[in-house]
């Protein structure tokens, strides 16, 4: 037992080295990326035998971390929400198959977008592919449910899902850890009908995994992670998953109210605990921070005499992070009086390049040379360089997801449009840019591809980088890109108009070009610079 | 005892070491506590906050609640003013009067400074008092050192998290962090005295 300050994402971390894991397996994506970057320091500062290396995307590391459970170790993969649409097919099919070692896939989903193009709520995976999910309502519990999370995983042979949400996996308390297990190797797995899913063996995979939800249910049921507590004088019940738990338990604090609380940790739902609470109260207030996942379960199509309230009547907003006013005013509270707004306007500060980004450079030559072309547009992606859509540059005209840059450049110069540029970064490139690549290689689709090799992963603060510099290179023109038509460019001021004329250049030659605009990222060089001095 | 701070500042401001010594010395002086931070997107130039929550009793809410806050903390001047509904009605301000300009509108400053002082402020020049410590990088430490008058933690405690944050670096800087910490309660003892 040792007492420890950790984040969300660290707990959850923690949780998985203590439970034994053999292999950690990821891609960075905010608000997941400290629960791997945890895994990484730990296995450089305690010599620990994990294999813990960034993979290329989501779905590489879900079947990386598939093939340790195949080979008898435990595993994590983490990611978020958005990657695990990238990991989508492994994740549905390894329900299917099973697993041999524990493999714990841990989710960071983020209510409200703080950083994210969209806020869809992991549960709905779990639910669809049918696999236990738990949903931590603290670090102490991030880290209890992660350990837990693999003696559940090898029981019932399944992926289990932990889900978190921004506030958690980002935020700090104290932590009380257990003895960690020893890492155990499981015989690697030679049961061909498990793991070959051709259609003779997939059906029964799929007809054994239906029949162990009666089980996961049971789990469910007896689990303290849903913990009910009733109050005899209580009319009015409500039911809290993760997070929601403290926002309504600080209402209650505040308030000295004693109310009939359901707190969910684990799915799927435990049905007899719900209808026990349904039984003592009139009314129940469904609070989830996401989608009403819970809530659209109870209230089904048909009707019903049951009074639920939560994100579909109104009571709460339907979209959005969920916050402690939110659950105050849910409950007919007026909002607290706080301190006066100021007597002067406060300009918003958003999150912009860095002085002297590269990016800036390349973003002030292409705006120059798309300024004769009133029909050209820029299809950008996932990045630093997405921030080119502010002003100054307002440089960017889609950023939708990972790799989509090459993609619709390529559909939308198939019709019609010209120029049609595409901006993607190298880590982005590695990640989901080159299947996009091959098909208008063989097309010699008439696009610009514009790589930004910084040479890292900035956006989510610096991890190592799949494919940059002399690899890239040979990628690219391994694909079989014209090698005429493979220029590399130094974004830097003084090169400005050498880089507008360059660009020119390859929008009027008709055809498939490749602009590598390659310096190294401010951020990362500044870090090696300091890691540098502090050494010497 | 129950102090809700929240911090404010820009990305690079040095926050999140402000919140690990705060974080520390709460569980060595015996206190609950939850401190949320803001990771990725807005990091790069943009708003920074943190919600530090201490109390002697369990803490459910990350996110301090709007109205309740007892104290902003804030490294830059327009940010102080940023998140007033987060601040209880009469609560205090404490915040450097340097500030960081990377947006075209900021304010004049001073429209700016009148506008804290209209609150219950302390606003003083954290940035000079870092850079006679020795580095400019310190003005976080002397915030710290003015927020630790108003919490109940012994500065001892605080001192001695101030100094293993930076052990790493070496004396020298650990002693110009010491330093800074020391000027900055400095100021809010002779601010109650005026």
């Amino acid at each position: 037992m040792k007492k420890e300050i950790l984040m969300g994402d660290e707990a959850v971390a923690m949780g998985a080295i203590h439970a034994g894991i053999k292999s950690a397996c990821g891609y960075p994506g905010t608000p997941s990326t400290e629960i791997f970057e945890y895994i990484m320091r730990y296995v450089e500062t305690q010599k620990a035998s994990i294999h813990a290396l960034w993979s290329s995307n989501e779905k590489v590391a879900y079947e990386e971390a598939l093939g340790a459970s195949y080979a008898g170790g435990r595993s994590i993969v983490t990611m978020k929400h958005v990657g695990l649409n990238v990991a989508a097919d492994p994740f549905m099919n390894s329900a299917i198959t099973g697993v041999n070692g524990g493999l714990v896939v841990a989710v960071a989903d983020d209510p409200g977008m703080h950083s994210s193009q969209n806020e869809q709520d992991s549960r709905y995976y779990s639910h669809f592919a049918c696999i236990l999910c738990m949903e931590p309502h603290d670090q102490q519990e991030a880290y209890d449910m992660t350990r837990d999370a693999y003696i559940l995983s090898e029981r019932f042979e399944i992926p289990v899902m932990i889900r978190l949400v921004t506030r958690l996996a980002h935020s700090r308390s104290s932590v009380t850890t257990k003895e960690p297990l020893p890492q155990v190797l499981l015989p690697v797995s030679d049961k061909r009908s498990q793991w070959v899913l051709l259609p003779i063996n997939a059906r029964k995979r799929y007809s054994r995994l239906l029949s162990v939800q009666k089980e996961m249910i049971a789990y469910s049921e007896a689990s303290p992670y849903n913990h009910l507590e009733i109050k005899e004088n209580s009319r009015l019940g409500v039911i809290a998953s993760g997070i929601a738990y403290n926002y309504i338990m600080e209402y209650c604090q505040e308030k000295g109210e004693e109310l009939s609380v359901l707190k969910i940790g684990t799915y799927p739902l435990p049905v007899v605990k719900i209808q026990k609470l349904f039984e003592s109260v009139e009314r129940v207030v469904v609070l989830e921070d996401g989608y009403p996942f819970i809530e659209e379960k109870l209230l089904g199509i048909l009707p019903h005499s049951y009074k639920i309230q939560g994100r579909l009547d109104g009571t709460l907003p339907r979209d959005g992070e969920l916050t402690p006013e939110l659950v105050r005013l849910a409950f007919g509270e007026k909002p607290k009086e706080h301190e006066k707004k100021p007597d002067l306007p406060i300009p918003a500060r958003p999150p912009a390049l860095c002085k002297g980004c590269p990016h800036g450079d390349l973003y002030n030559a292409l705006n120059d040379a798309m300024k004769i072309y009133d029909g050209g547009r820029v299809f950008s992606d996932i990045g630093c360089y997405t921030l080119g859509a502010l002003p100054p540059y307002n440089a960017i005209t889609t950023c939708v997801d990972m790799g989509a840059s090459i993609s619709m450049a390529k559909g939308a110069c198939d019709c019609g449009v010209f120029p049609s540029i595409a901006v993607i970064g190298d880590s982005t490139f590695a990640h989901s840019g080159i299947t996009p690549l091959l098909g208008a290689v063989k097309e010699n689709s008439n696009i610009k591809v514009i790589i930004l090799d910084n040479a890292t992963v900035a956006m989510t603060g610096g991890q190592e980088t799949m494919c940059t510099g002399d690899r890239m290179d040979k990628l690219i023109l391994g694909l079989g890109v014209d090698p005429n038509h493979y220029r590399i460019l130094s974004p830097v001021p003084k090169n400005l108009q050498e880089n507008i004329d360059v660009i020119l250049e390859e929008i009027n030659y008709k055809g498939l070009s490749i602009l590598i605009c390659r310096r190294e990222c401010l951020q990362t060089a500044k870090k090696k610079l300091k890691s540098k001095s502090e050494k010497e | 005892m129950k102090k809700d701070i929240l911090i404010a500042g820009v990305g690079g401001q040095g926050i999140l070491s402000l919140a690990y010594v705060l974080d520390n010395s709460a569980v060595d002086a015996g206190f609950c506590f939850k401190q949320t931070e803001v990771h990725g997107m807005a990091q790069r130039g943009g708003g920074v906050v943190s919600h530090v929550r201490l109390s002697d009793r369990k803490i459910y809410s990350d996110m301090i609640p709007t109205g309740t806050a007892d104290i902003i903390l804030s490294i830059e001047p327009l940010e102080a003013l940023r998140y007033l509904d987060y601040l209880i009605p009469g609560g205090l301000i404490i915040s450097n009067s340097q500030p960081f300009i990377n947006i075209p509108e900021y304010p004049e400053m001073d429209q700016l400074e009148a506008s804290i002082k209209s609150y219950n402020s302390i606003l003083f020049d954290a940035t000079k008092l870092a850079k006679e410590a020795g580095t400019i990088y310190a003005e976080n430490m002397v915030l710290l050192g003015a927020l630790s008058h108003y919490i109940s933690i012994d500065t001892e405690i605080m001192k001695k998290w101030v100094k293993n944050l930076f052990a790493p670096k070496g004396e020298k800087i650990v002693n110009m962090n010491l330093k800074a910490f020391d000027a900055g309660l400095d100021v809010v003892q002779k601010w109650q005295t005026h």
